[in-house]
Order: C-alpha cells, then structure tokens, then sequence
C-alpha cells in the first residue's frame, strides 16, 4: 500500500538528486547534465568569490532567526493573552480573524503589501501625506525591507502558529493555578512562574524543529513582496531561494543555481542532524529519527 | 499533552474554574489581553477591507485620493472588466476546481493508504520506509535539476499535470496521518484479517471510514495548498495558455499591467481608460473571496491539524 507514495518520492525527490552534479560543470543545453564540461569546484569558487554565498547564508539565516525568535515570542503572548480573556465570543471572533492571513495565497499577500507600501496611492502614503510628512518610496529603499518582511510575517503566521501554544495552555493543570492563587499569586505571577515555565517544553521542541529549517527560505513571501526584478533591494533581500529561482528562469546559469542548492542541502542536512542530537538529548521521546 | 476537546481550541472554555478572588492585576490582564488581541485582529482584517474598498473605488479617485477602504467615489467598473469577458475568469476558477478536486482526492488516498500502512505493527519495512520519506524533507536536488526533470524527462511543461503532480503528497501530512491513525487499536486490522479480509478491504471498509475526522482535516491541508498553489503554475505553465489556474491569473494581472491592458483590450474599452489598480483588487476579490467564506467553517479542522501535526511531530 505504501507504493505509490514510493514511486511518488522517488520520482519528485530522489530522481532529481543526482542532478546536483550540475553544480560541478559548466552547463549548456546541447550536452545535456552530464555530458557538459567538468569544473570541479569552480562554480563554489566564483560564489565565494564575488560574496554571493556569504550574503545568501546571512540574509536567509538572519531572516529565519528573526522569524524564529520574534514568531515564537508573539505565538506565546497571542496564546497567554487570548488564555486571559474571558468573554467567548470576543474570543471566537478574534481567533477566526487571526487566523485568516494563513488562509490566502502569496500572491495576495503581496497584493495587500502593494497596497499598503506603494508610493502613488498607498495607505501608508496616503497617511504620511494627509499629515504632511514625506511620503516613503519603500520599493526602492532596502533597508526598510529587513522590517516589512518580518511583520508581513509576524502579521500572517502569528494567529495560526498560537494554535500550538494555546492548546499547552489548555492542557495545564488547572489544580496548580488554583493552589497559587490560594497561595496569593496575582495574574503576572501566575504568567511568569507557572504558564511560562509550562510552555518552555513546547517552546525548546518547536525550536529546534525550525533549526532544521534555517537554511531554506519561504519563497512565496520574499519573491511575491519584493517582486521578480527589483534589483534595487538584492542587498538585504535576496535569500537562497530567490537567488536559485533568478539563475533558473532569468539568467539561465544552471550550474550556479545547482550549487547554491547543493551547499543548502548539505549545510541544512548538517543542521538537522545536529538539532535532531540535541533533541534526543534534552526529550528522547520527541527526536525525529 | 492532553487536549479534552480540540472545538475547545476555538473560543475555548478555559479550564480554570471561577476565580477564588479578583485583584487588580487580573483585571490589568484582561484589558491587556482584550486590546492587544483585538487590535491583532483588526489588524488582520483590515488589509482585506482595502482591497474589497479600492476594487468599488473609482480609477480617478484611486489616482486622487490613493487606496482607501471606503471608496471616495464608489463604482464597479472595474468588476464590469473583469466580467465583461467572463471567460477567462471562469475557465481559472475550473482549472483550479478541477485541479483541487482530483488532488485532494487521489492525494488524500494515497496519504491515508501510506500513513496506515507506516503505522501497522506487522509491517516489518515500516521504519525503513517511513525514512525513505522523511529523508526527502533533510536532502533536495533543488530546483533546477526539478525543473529539469519536469520539463524535459517528464515533458509537463505548458500541462496541468505539472500542477497536480508534484503538490499530490508532502512527508508531513504522511505523518500527520500516521499520528491519526495511531489511534485505532491494531486488534481491529488483525480480527478481520482472522474473518479473512484482505489488507486492501480492511483498508477501504474499516479503517477509512473510523478516519473521517483525520481525511477532513488532512484533506483540507491538500486542498487548500492547491487552492493557493501558483508556484508550479508560474515555473511550468507559460502566460499566454488560455486558462491559468486562479492564483497564476491573479498573479499576471498583478505585476503585468501589458496583462490587464490585453484583457481589456478584449472587451473593447479604450486603452487609457482601463483601470489599472482598480482591476488588481477587483481580480484579488474574486480569486479569494470564496476561501475567505469558506474557511470559518473549516477553521477547526486546520486547528486540529496542527496540533497533531506540532506536538506529536
């Protein structure tokens, strides 16, 4: 019964592996993968050389700590506050409108990025100018790129992602509560020395999970909020993906694309392992392999 | 971890009981939370609200006034343009049907076949199978040697097939199935094999049905990733095909406005009259509005996904 998921990986994963010896010659169409000429390193060369790989590794990395860290903080304050209101509707209501950027593709995203950023007619602007303050050409401004990312995000992801932390809450005892309040815990020390130290557990596990994580960027949001030609933000932009996805459909250096691919999977798959050992060693029980 | 009920998950009952006494930091909590929370939530609605105004909004007072959510000047032009050729938008809307409904079911299938199959204790290959897919998730060829196999061993290119295909089965939802199933005691499968059923009637007969729960929800991953799917579309379906799956629709009107000009251009409207930004929301609206009704009555499924799918890994 497993045969077809079987023929399914082998074709879509596995049969594209040895592809990855692209990133070892000087690809072109009328040789075909393995019959153009060998290069050895040279194309990792020439990425280290002209700074590509470093600022690919940096921008992905840093954007995915940033996701990691600041997503995680606003999960567990979304699922502490939400645990503090009482009133259900009010409760429903916000839950199902926080969860509703999760559920629109990434073209839309990007939309309603346009819509709030764009120079011309924007609301940001629209806002800037009614106040009479200078109007921000964001699409040509890398620095401010760092931030519009990451609360893009934040703003998609953090209604969804509170769901695992919420349900923890739910599971905590609800005899330790009542035992601190008798022992005359107000609200902010109920938070810090009961509900947070229960979370920890959730929190370490869903860490190290998105280590894994750490070299793969989330394409959908980078190409879709930046756009496919926008030079102008490259710098503090452009992760492993979206360099992979212009060497592929705009520049048609094959060879490059493979071997950023290539030193993402082997540099990821050293990270996996590496958090997987250090699950097994702080929960046994929730290790992936 | 222990979850009683996952509807409690959604506008939960929290567990604690009244509270013994009320002192000020409780009420300095709930306030907190009531404002935090609500302005999230409105901050999440709100987005919305300007596309849904700018698309009733006139192309002159969007030129004058910028995008705004109650429209300064209403008007549905640009719905007219969008539906003036009404063959296009539709024929999106059945490839993306058409594409979601054999998807999720031939996926859904196949990830309820595989997750039963990995969890059976008498199938002596379970783990080194279940690695076999799992180690796809560590190692990748990446993306060229993908685009390659696609569309030059596989010859996709230009058809749906290079859609469907590739979104039918994600390790994921593979163990998220797992997870569910788990749950069925393995004396079910061995008593009926004693009756003389065979593994695939066990399968059809008892174990789907005890797993609707698990199909709903897993089902609904698949779906709504092909409902949102654009990424294969704009890799391996080429612009000028007739009818693109909805979001690679959306997509070439959003950042072509060559695009929109040709579209309208069909239906006869001059082109310095066509309304560029207008169009883009009106286009989003009718891409996105049904999912956007749709989903607070499936909301609770994705929510028990993700909880067997974070916690139990």
């Amino acid at each position: 019964m497993c045969l077809p998921a079987i023929v399914f990986f082998c074709i879509f994963a596995y049969l594209p592996m040895p592809g990855l010896y692209l990133a070892f010659v000087k690809y072109n169409y009328t040789d075909g993968i393995f019959s153009s000429p060998f290069v050895g390193w040279d194309n990792f060369k020439f990425l280290i050389i002209t700074g590509d790989l470093w600022r690919l590794t940096f921008n992905t990395v840093a954007y995915n700590i940033a996701f990691i860290v600041l997503g995680n903080i606003a999960q567990i304050t979304v699922a502490i506050l939400l645990n503090e209101i009482r009133k259900k509707w009010f409760k429903k209501i916000s839950q199902t409108l926080m969860f509703l950027p999760y559920f629109i593709s990434a073209v839309l995203i990007g939309l309603l990025a346009y819509n709030i950023l764009s120079y011309d007619y924007g609301l940001l602007n629209g806002i800037l100018r009614s106040l009479h303050l200078d109007p921000v050409k964001a699409y040509s401004e890398p620095h401010l790129w760092p931030f519009i990312i990451v609360i893009t995000y934040l703003w998609q992801t953090t209604g969804y992602g509170s769901i695992v932390y919420f349900a923890a809450i739910m599971g905590l005892d609800s005899e330790i509560v009542e035992a601190s309040e008798i022992d005359g815990a107000n609200a902010f020390q109920r938070i810090i020395y009961i509900v947070l130290p229960w979370l920890k557990p959730t929190f370490i596990i869903l860490l190290l999970f998105s280590l894994g994580g750490i070299l793969k960027g989330n394409f959908g949001l980078f190409f879709n909020l930046v756009g496919a030609n926008n030079t102008a933000l490259y710098a503090s932009t452009d992760i492993i993906e979206t360099y992979v996805f212009r060497s592929l459909m705009t520049n048609f250096n094959f060879s490059m694309g493979s071997a950023v691919s290539l030193y993402q999977s082997v540099f990821g798959f050293v990270v996996v392992i590496t958090a997987n050992w250090i699950v097994k060693k702080v929960s046994p029980e929730n290790s992936l392999f | 971890m222990d979850i009683r009920n996952e509807r409690d998950l959604i506008g939960g009952n929290t567990p604690r009981p009244a509270r013994i006494r009320t002192d000020y930091t409780e009420i300095i909590m709930s306030w907190f939370g009531y404002i935090f929370i609500g302005l999230f939530a409105i901050s999440c609605l709100l987005p919305f609200l300007l596309i849904l105004g700018t698309s009733f909004t006139s192309e002159e007072a969007v030129k004058k006034f910028g995008f705004n959510i109650w429209p300064h000047e209403f008007s549905t032009f640009a719905y007219q343009i969008v539906f003036e050729n009404p063959k296009l938008i539709i024929g999106s809307y059945l490839v993306t049907m058409g594409i979601t409904i054999v998807g999720t079911v031939v996926g859904l299938f196949i990830v309820a076949m595989t997750g039963y199959a990995l969890q059976r204790p008498d199938f002596t290959y379970r783990n080194k199978i279940s690695f076999f897919i799992y180690f796809t998730t560590l190692f990748s060829g990446g993306l060229v040697p993908f685009y390659l196999l696609i569309t030059q061993y596989l010859d996709l290119k230009d058809s749906y097939l290079a859609v469907l295909l590739p979104g039918l089965l994600t390790p994921f939802l593979i163990i998220m199935m797992k997870s569910f199933v788990r749950s069925i005691p393995h004396a079910i499968t061995e008593s009926a094999k004693i009756d003389g059923a065979g593994d695939f009637t066990i399968f059809l007969r008892l174990i789907l049905p005890m797993t609707t729960p698990a199909l709903a929800t897993i089902g609904l991953f698949i779906a709504l990733g092909y409902w949102n799917e654009w990424y294969n579309a704009m890799l391996f379906l080429s612009p000028d095909m007739d009818y693109r799956p909805l979001q690679l629709f959306l997509y070439n009107v959003v950042t072509s406005a060559d695009f929109i000009r040709n579209s309208a251009a069909s239906s006869n409207v001059a082109m310095s009259d066509v309304p560029l930004e207008t169009m883009k929301m009106a286009t989003a609206v009718v891409a996105t509005g049904p999912v956007i009704l749709f989903y607070p009555f499936v909301q609770r499924y994705f929510i028990k996904g993700i909880t067997v799918g974070a916690v139990k890994g």
